[in-house]
């Protein structure tokens, strides 16, 4: 079984719904002994830091993640999920689960693009990410397609050994991180068409090594 | 650096689509969930269903039809018309739409906008704006005011300083239609959409009067837009999304163009 990771943070219907069309039997769920219990974890979200901290410390749910992560069972990130992972976010101050080292920063509100327009934050659209190198959950992938992203903080890993995927928006950011048994994407694979479903598909079937 | 979005817009009442839509092969398809498939498939990077249902009590038919696209299609798509409170939103969203659209009721009330981004996120506010162009004046200086009713009733809001005021109350993004421009399909209000697009810090759908492959080039070049909706261009035949994109890529503008 598939734990999604309920917080009262965002719509996790559409993740259940993305591994529904991919046959895959998931429980949205705020029980710490669920999430232990579960074979992986999808950790979705959407908000703000500081919120979604005091949500997953009130439920216990953030040492049930920590554990988990401990027994190497597969775990994804998405999105708030993702900047949750790290040490501490910008973003209300918050202290977070410190599973990659590292700070969640806000996008600079001077960014622009090469010709010299402003970029809007929050980054919200369909951008590229650069895989740095090869990862069961990027298996399949073509390099060229894009994902669907929505946010105004990202993560900055400070061991590049984390980093796993970069992205351009005016600067280029870590779009995807990983630390063994753990991927966090920034993007919304539930919402980024099919290279979105295969990254969600080959994280079903991921027995959370990397082989790198 | 982000793509430009295509942004195909269906109209529904009662759980239809409106127009029969006719493609290539002359089949006429008048089923939305059918529909967003089709355009899920050519490489839509999102889509805008627009519920043109008169009735308020026959809503729920929308809410199904959207449970029902979204158990099909998983790009973001958005739904509007008829949404007038916090609990309208939350059944849309939480039937599977990643935004709600409101346009009259939100200059009815502004403070559904603010409520509606407490409850769900900015992200999922998009402010749906009709506008007209006036003569300007003391009460609308940019010359362009804000209409309802499809466009019969004139406001006496100035559309730039209520899409300043909309992102300020919390809007996540803004759907900017010209009612002069719009069924024309002789382009986009380019200067509008452009005074829009560069006062504001959230991204811009351009609307109303896409009728050429060029004029979705030149709403993203001097219309500085983020995203253009269509719908005849590509409800009738006349062009793919993958020509239009194609069009759009060999002249530099960033596009997806793998899905």
């Amino acid at each position: 079984m598939i734990a999604i990771i309920d917080y009262k943070a965002g719509n996790l219907t559409s993740v259940q719904r993305a591994l529904a069309f991919l046959g895959r039997d998931s429980a949205i769920t705020s029980s710490a002994a669920e999430v232990l219990e579960a074979e992986r974890i999808i950790f979705p979200g959407v908000g703000a830091a500081g919120t979604a901290m005091f949500d997953l410390m009130r439920l216990k749910l953030d040492t049930a993640l920590v554990d988990a992560y401990g027994r190497g069972k597969p775990i994804l990130g998405i999105c708030l999920g993702t900047q949750i992972v790290m040490d501490r976010s910008e973003e209300n101050q918050t202290r977070c689960l410190g599973l990659i080292k590292g700070e969640v920063l806000r996008f600079p509100e001077n960014l622009s693009e090469p010709g010299g327009r402003k970029l809007k934050v929050p980054h919200m659209g369909w951008n590229r990410v650069k895989v740095m190198r090869k990862h069961p959950v990027f298996d399949g992938i073509d390099p060229q397609s894009e994902f669907y992203f929505v946010h105004s903080y990202f993560p900055g890993p400070r061991d590049t050994r984390n980093l796993l995927g970069e992205t351009l928006y005016g600067i280029p950011f870590a779009s995807v991180l990983t630390s063994s048994n753990l991927v966090a994407v920034q993007f919304h694979p539930e919402k980024s068409g099919r290279p979105g479903l295969r990254l969600l598909s080959n994280f079903c079937m991921w027995d959370g090594k990397d082989h790198a | 650096m982000l793509s430009k979005r295509i942004i195909p817009c269906l109209d529904v009442r009662d759980g239809k689509l409106t127009k029969g839509i006719k493609f290539k092969g002359n089949v006429d398809i008048g089923d939305p969930v059918q529909m967003a498939a089709f355009y899920y498939d050519e490489g839509a990077d999102e889509l805008v269903f627009y519920d043109i249902t008169a009735s308020y009590e026959r809503r729920d038919i929308m809410i199904e039809t959207v449970r029902k696209v979204a158990e099909r299609i998983f790009i973001p798509f958005s739904v509007g018309g008829g949404i007038r409170t916090v609990e309208d939103m939350r059944l849309v969203l939480l039937a599977g739409a990643e935004k709600v659209s409101i346009n009259s009721s939100a200059i009815r009330d502004p403070g559904l906008i603010a409520k509606g981004a407490a409850a769900f996120g900015s992200q999922a506010i998009v402010l749906g704006m009709d506008v007209k162009k006036v003569s300007p004046s003391q009460r609308i200086p940019s010359g362009y005011e804000m209409v309802i009713d499809g466009g019969r009733t004139f406001t006496g809001l100035d559309a730039l300083a209520w899409a300043k005021e909309a992102e300020r109350l919390g809007a996540g993004e803004i759907c900017l239609n010209s009612i002069d421009a719009d069924g024309t399909q002789k382009g986009y209000e380019l200067h509008l959409t452009e005074l829009i697009a560069t006062s504001v810090n959230i991204p811009v759908i351009a609307s109303g009067g896409a009728g050429a492959i060029e004029h979705i080039h030149d709403v993203f070049t001097e219309g500085k837009a983020d995203a253009a909706l269509i719908a005849s261009i590509t409800h009738y035949g006349t062009h793919t999304i993958k020509e239009i994109k194609s069009f759009l890529h060999e002249k530099g503008i960033k596009v997806r163009m793998t899905w």
